[in-house]
């Protein structure tokens, strides 16, 4: 089935589509032909979902060349499940952006479009330089969203994200040769069945291969001691696009589960649980680094950018813990902390667009114009990020910290997510006090509101998505246990070649 | 000929790692594009090094690692793109701040300063309203 192929392919064409000179002056049929395609592949996406959860994993190989020597897509349902949660969060950025970010620059929907394609590529893939490929697709369509609008602010992130992303590809490269020399080839379940068998002088290049991507990987992850870019890039990026990228730090996660949970996983002989202890540590780390961040930020979009900070580190304790109820606990935090990290985002910008000058810094100023439903949308996805009831930050994390006391790390991961989750309510409290209730003067009259209609649905779909999430905890949870089964089992090149594996 | 390879790509390697390790935009560029240079002969070696073999299939000799070669030529095109695209973004980032360096900042005294915050110091007109990209 070409099914396979579509979430890559829907927005290629898509951003190829739009392209067309004659777009550039019929702005409102861009955006419509540009949300169609993302429709497009949000359907194919939970088609791909529902399928994979029922049949098993589907393979495609590209231009039908035979494993391992062609290039494969994999679709199983961890995968499916990263695109739908791509596609969703694509479509509510790019409805937000609709309202107006759009015009700021030109190119703006090819560019939304093809950072999309690179996304989804990142997750189907199953070839290691493949997977190199589309993080090239999606980074350099990240850098040009990232300076979208233009600004002193954007072009200093977006200088420092381009360089330390280019050391990050360079690095990667070398890793690929590294294990390309070790493993003889860069089929990712190949890989996997080739690890418990290496020969002996093969095994310390498998190693420092498998170590510096883990590097790459947390770079794009935001691991401890390389998360410097975030705040930073996140905070000063237009508001849709910022919404958009809460997705990239997942890529890294999802390709250490991808990688390193089936390649240096429990049954891959000498190199198993490779960098796993480090990743204990690290992983830590992020949180109270992510932590002391959220208490010190003085504006809301660096909070947001440091919870984000907050979440990947929690991501990254499942990543070590390593058993599948932890992968499963993962999937679903990931689903969570993704779209509350964008809908936070999406707040975030309607906070903006009605304080004038004072934009997202936590200071005193003028009363809202729209109170109500900023209000309403703020609070619940406060409490989504903190974790209280009934929200889905409340499941994600007891599914968490039910797998830390399952796999027996519950006495260095409980203490973290619960101090890390009283911090959050602290810093969001105050946030949340200064940005409705500190406020002084009235509200000029002259004022002009750029908040549309389409801005506050935007908001509203995501955040709504909380509600699902705890609505639906139920199947999710099961599937979510499934995908990570399925991860751990894997997929042999047998399987490949005969197309639809079980 | 193993040795010579390693220390070319040692030395490159090394060389692009110090001028990366200076804050300006210009020397960052410069190393990323040695950088790239290097990890494009690690990527080559990567499949063994061999004299003598047909790169593609002939006569039923041994034929020369292909999947290298093709890495390469994916990793030098992909390459060539970002450091183009980066230099750009220095020229833009020089213009935007007023220097070049990495964080947009420039010592002064013992402190760092935005340049920009200093009228006289700004040589380039900012970008027009809204930052339109023309």
């Amino acid at each position: 089935m070409h099914l396979t192929a579509l979430p890559v392919l829907l927005p290629f064409f898509g951003a190829v589509f739009v392209l067309i000179p004659w777009f550039n002056n019929h702005v409102a049929q861009q955006r419509l032909v540009a949300q169609l395609f993302l429709i497009a592949s949000l359907v194919v996406s939970v088609v791909l979902l529902t399928q994979t959860l029922a049949d098993g994993a589907q393979a495609y190989a590209m231009g039908d060349w035979e494993a391992p020597f062609g290039i494969f897509l994999i679709a199983d349902p961890l995968a499916g499940f990263m695109l739908v949660l791509a596609s969703v969060l694509a479509l509510a950025s790019h409805l937000y952006a609709c309202g107006g970010d759009d015009q700021t620059g030109k190119f703006f929907h090819p560019l939304f479009l093809f950072q999309l394609m690179g996304i989804n590529g990142a997750f189907l893939t199953a070839d290691a330089f493949n997977l190199f490929v589309f993080f090239e697709i999606l980074l350099i369509a990240s850098y040009s969203l990232l300076i979208h609008g233009g600004g002193k602010e954007r072009t200093r992130a977006a200088q420092q994200y381009v360089l330390y992303n280019l050391i990050g590809s360079a690095f990667f490269l070398i890793a690929l040769a590294v294990l390309y020399r070790a493993y003889g080839t860069l089929n990712i379940p190949d890989m996997a069945a080739r690890s418990a068998m290496l020969s002996e002088e093969s095994v310390p290049l498998a190693e420092a291969g498998g170590l510096l991507l883990m590097i790459v990987f947390g770079i794009k992850a935001a691991l401890l001691p390389l998360h410097f870019w975030l705040p930073r890039t996140y905070s000063s990026t237009s508001i849709p696009v910022a919404a958009l990228f809460a997705i990239m730090t997942k890529i890294g996660v999802y390709s250490l589960w991808r990688i390193h949970g089936t390649v240096f996983g429990d049954e891959a002989g000498t190199v198993a649980d490779l960098g796993k202890d480090a990743l204990l540590w690290l992983s830590g780390g992020t949180v109270v680094i992510g932590s002391v961040g959220v208490l010190a930020s003085q504006s809301l979009r660096w909070l947001i950018a440091n919870l984000i900070i907050v979440s990947v580190g929690t991501l990254l304790m499942t990543v070590a813990m390593g058993t599948v109820v932890a992968t499963a606990a993962g999937i679903y935090y990931t689903l969570h902390s993704t779209l509350m990290s964008g809908a936070f985002f999406l707040v975030a910008g309607l906070l903006m667009m009605q304080r004038g000058q004072a934009g997202d810094r936590l200071v005193r100023s003028r009363p809202l114009h729209y109170p109500r439903i900023t209000g309403v949308l703020f609070a619940v996805v406060a409490m989504a990020m903190i974790g209280l009831p009934p929200f889905s930050g409340f499941t994600g994390k007891i599914f968490v910290l039910q797998a830390a006391l399952k796999s027996g790390d519950a006495y260095w991961v409980w203490p973290l997510m619960l101090i890390s989750g009283l911090v959050a309510m602290i810093a969001l409290s105050r946030a949340g006090t200064t940005l409705f209730w500190r406020t002084q003067g009235k509200i000029p009259q002259d004022a002009e509101y750029r908040v549309s209609s389409l801005h506050i649905a935007a908001a509203s779909l995501l955040v709504a998505m909380s509600v699902a999430l705890v609505v639906f905890a139920g199947p999710l949870t099961e599937w979510s246990l499934r995908a990570a089964q399925d991860l751990q089992i894997g997929i042999s090149v047998q399987q490949l070649n005969g197309g639809v594996s079980k | 000929m193993e040795l010579i390879y390693s220390i070319t790509v040692g030395v490159m390697v090394t060389c692009s790692i110090f001028l990366m390790l200076r804050g300006h935009t210009f020397s960052i560029v410069l190393g990323l594009t040695l950088m790239s240079y290097a990890v494009n002969l690690f990527l080559f070696a990567s499949g063994g090094l061999a004299l003598h073999k047909p790169a593609i299939l002939a006569d039923g000799a041994a034929y020369a690692d292909p999947l290298p070669q093709a890495l390469v030529l994916t990793a030098i095109v992909i390459g060539f793109a970002m450091t183009a695209f980066a230099l750009i973004l220095a020229i833009r980032a020089r213009a935007d701040l007023g220097n070049d360096n990495v964080d947009g900042r420039v010592e002064v005294g013992d402190t760092l300063v935005n340049k920009e915050q200093n009228g006289s110091m700004r040589q380039h007109p900012e970008p027009s309203a809204g930052g339109k990209l023309k």
